[in-house]
């Protein structure tokens, strides 16, 4: 069955692309906007949403930073902003866990997961393959709409009189699990972790569309091993999602069982308040199980896409084929397998039997190996090229940085020996934030600025992008290196104060000089977001079909393509994605036919 | 449109692919749940108790259903409308059955004190076999709009797409209580 046929199943909005323009009346408001089948529009709207939770999930880091780098000072006006919760102009200890708690599941799953894989998956899938939409536009709409419902929920709970969630990201029980325990785990925890249900169902039907595209609706010509490296990313990404969220649901909803109805799957032998709790034969340990055995893959659909992203971007503005495109291809694959088998080491000091332990730090610190073909072929990429530095290269170079440095702390941390003393520190909090979130935020950012040209058919303004890129790079590093030091000392994560220990007083200055650079950081962020929203209505118009060169299919749909893509036929494909500087030419797009005198691969 | 006609060569109906994976997704979930039990199952306290009968008619219901959606489907091929219309409604009826007789099941075993908080090898069972029979519930939903498309006089199917997919998930629920079943019998 062709992609045609399956548009014209559901027929808003797919109208014939042939005719687009005479046929705009049937397209109202709500049907191009809002209720969109349109993968493109799905994006946008995932995108957009993405932002709304970065900006709120970045103030919550300034707002706690606020108190981590000034313990001593109050703050008047985050009373006037925040009432109760900073009485007197200082952070409630209960408010302050519950910013961290938001801060962590805002920016790992509504921003670096629905925004950054449901942006570029929703978006450059069926431009890339060839295909007018994706497999089903229905589900494809019906997934952004569970996210939206669970962005609805997850701020809903923002504003409980009792607070939002406040046990950590990660929510272990039975701190999580009794509503006696903490203020964030009544009625807030609950709003989580139905929140975060929707949420998964998001991630399950963004997932199913995703692989099936790429599986089944490429275009003539389009063999797998023709696509971009992006595709191949995303591809993995969604098969991750679609075999580890399940199991964070049935964990979740297991939660939801103990909390609400009386059962004792993570519960046993609880005292609390003087009153000995009924539960029993429950194992807290058995959550943890659960949580990582999604929670590990979950951090490679985050790098995943921003890895595939990167080698595109810098291979199209290095103006050189990506090198070893199959060793990338089979390092994804190798990533995306050991990611389902290194669950155990979040769990190191949990009592886990000492011999199983050293088998998840032999596979994990296997997962150096395809990292490190990954590093070598994104230099030897960037190597005699003829690199040209728009913000998007930029961003993709910054993300190769991010990673080196973010990786080598993880070969640390995937010692079992050595996590004795560095869990639960800020060393931890250094490593998964440079190689997870700074360098996910790093391939969103690099995709956006590439890719923006064909979303909105203008240019962002690039002074501001560099602006962002300098403060950002630089910023992140300020903010985080100095954290490897704390955490070498011993000083823990996720603590309220630190003036009670003698030994963490030495990092009074540094904490001050942490928060002040988050500050400034953050406010470049909003530079991006101005330059971002601005663009949109006022930024220099794309007049050219393919503004960077590139060989790969997306640029050769009209500048502002319509639903279904390509005005006539889908382009059949005739070569790999990654022809640059050939047989003394710049590019050579995919579906020009290979001449008879060309020189092969 | 009818110009651009690609001549792509597909294996495979997109929409049934996606269907296949989604079942692979829901087995994931279940397996989650079933390896918990499984941990479970090795610590003390661990209560040993007998499954209700009324379990196994459930067991004869969803298999017959299976049986009824199969030939419903070989009459939609055969163009036999009127049979695949009394097929699709017995299979819905049977779909009822068996979620009805789960629940019965459910309440005979709170009659005999084996409540859902009264250890947790039962409150195992309550999110296993109810999400078992949720997945069950949308499987007649969809039923249900088939049918009614069935009996609609202004639309007229001709694609055996919207079938077979059906089929094969309610199969796959089949299947999956059968697993479950006896699971929860052999691992006690």
């Amino acid at each position: 069955m062709s992609n045609e046929a399956i548009l014209h199943e559901h027929q808003t909005g797919a109208h014939d692309a042939g005719h687009a323009h005479e046929h705009h009346h049937h397209e109202t408001f709500i049907t191009k906007y809002v209720f969109s089948q349109d993968h493109k529009m799905i994006a946008k709207q995932f995108l957009i949403t993405g932002i709304i939770w970065a900006i709120i999930g970045g103030l919550f880091s300034v707002l706690f930073r606020l108190q981590l780098g000034y313990p001593e000072s109050t703050f008047p006006w985050l009373e006037d902003f925040l009432g109760n919760w900073a009485k007197g102009g200082k952070l409630d200890p209960d408010f302050y866990y519950a910013l961290v708690t938001m801060h962590g599941t805002i920016l790992v799953f509504f921003v670096l997961t629905a925004g950054l894989s449901g942006t570029f998956s929703n978006f450059l899938i069926p431009l890339q393959v060839g295909a007018r939409d994706m497999a089903s536009p229905f589900l494809n709409m019906l997934s952004y709409w569970f996210f939206f419902a669970a962005s609805i929920v997850m701020m809903a709970s923002l504003f409980v009189q009792t607070g939002p969630a406040s046990g950590g990201w990660t929510i272990y029980p039975p701190l999580s699990a009794l509503g006696e325990a903490s203020s964030g785990s009544k009625i807030g925890m609950d709003l989580w972790l139905i929140s975060m249900s929707l949420f998964i169902i998001n991630a399950l039907l963004g997932g199913l569309n995703y692989i099936t595209t790429v599986l089944n609706m490429r275009t003539k010509g389009m063999s797998m091993t023709r696509m971009p490296l992006t595709m191949w990313a995303f591809f993995f990404t969604a098969v991750l999602g679609v075999l580890s969220f399940p199991v964070l649901l049935s964990g979740c909803i297991l939660l939801l069982f103990d909390r609400n109805l009386g059962t004792s799957f993570y519960l046993s032998d609880i005292v609390i308040n003087g009153k000995i709790l009924p539960n029993e034969g429950g194992s807290a340990i058995l959550f943890q199980h659960l949580f990582w055995f999604l929670g590990h893959p979950e951090v490679y659909i985050i790098i995943l896409p921003a890895m595939g992203i990167a080698s595109e971007v810098m291979s199209v503005n290095s103006r050189k084929p990506i090198f070893g495109y199959m060793a990338m291809v089979g390092s994804l694959f190798a990533i995306a397998a050991l990611s389902f088998l290194v669950w155990a080491h979040h769990m190191f000091v949990t009592g886990l039997n000492p011999f199983l332990g050293s088998f998840f730090v032999l596979l994990t610190l296997l997962i150096a190996v395809p990292s490190a073909i990954k590093v070598f072929n994104w230099l030897t990429t960037l190597w005699r090229g003829n690199i040209r530095f728009t913000p998007g290269m930029l961003f993709a170079i910054g993300f190769v940085s991010m990673f080196i440095s973010g990786g080598l702390t993880g070969i640390f941390l995937g010692n079992s020996a050595l996590d004795i003393h560095l869990h639960d520190t800020y060393f931890i909090v250094a490593h998964f934030h440079i190689v997870m979130g700074v360098a996910g935020m790093f391939g969103m950012f690099a995709g956006l600025y590439h890719w923006y040209p064909k979303m909105y058919g203008r240019y962002m303004n690039n002074t501001l992008a560099y602006i962002h890129f300098w403060v950002t790079l630089i910023g992140s590093y300020l903010i985080f290196w100095p954290m490897h030091y704390e955490g070498l000392a011993g000083m823990p994560r996720r603590y309220y104060e630190f003036s009670g220990w003698e030994s963490f007083n030495m990092f009074g200055g540094l904490n001050q000089f942490i928060s002040f650079v988050s500050i400034i950081v953050f406010a470049a962020q909003l530079l991006f977001v101005f330059n971002f929203f601005y663009s949109i209505f006022k930024g220099r118009k794309v007049t050219e079909l393919n503004p960077w060169g590139a060989a790969s299919l997306e640029w050769s749909t009209p500048i502002r393509p319509g639903h279904g893509n390509w005005p006539g036929e889908i382009p059949e494909v005739h070569r790999w994605a990654y022809d640059y500087g050939k047989d003394g030419r710049d590019f050579i797009p995919q579906t020009e036919p290979v001449g008879e005198d060309e020189s092969k691969h | 449109m009818e110009l651009i006609m690609t001549e792509q060569r597909k294996k495979i109906h997109p929409h049934k692919f996606t269907l296949w994976i989604a079942i692979g997704s829901i087995t994931m979930m279940f397996a989650g749940l079933t390896s918990a039990y499984i941990i479970k199952r090795n610590q003390p306290n661990w209560l040993e108790f007998d499954l209700p009968v009324i379990f196994w008619y459930s067991t004869a219901a969803i298999i017959a259903s299976s049986v009824t959606l199969w030939l419903a489907g070989r009459y939609f091929r055969e163009s036999d409308m009127a049979k695949y219309r009394r097929m699709l409604v017995i299979t819905f009826f049977l779909g009822i059955l068996f979620v009805t007789l789960q629940v019965i099941g459910f309440i005979q075993l709170w009659n005999l004190g084996i409540t859902l908080t009264k250890n947790v090898s039962v409150s195992f069972l309550y999110p296993i076999v109810g999400l078992h029979a949720i997945h069950v519930i949308g499987g007649i939903i969809a039923l249900m709009i088939m049918f009614l498309k069935a009996f609609s006089r202004r639309q007229k199917i001709y694609s055996a797409v919207p079938i077979e997919m059906m089929s094969t998930y309610w199969h796959f629920v089949d299947l999956l209580w059968i697993y479950l079943l006896f699971f929860l019998m052999m691992i006690r």
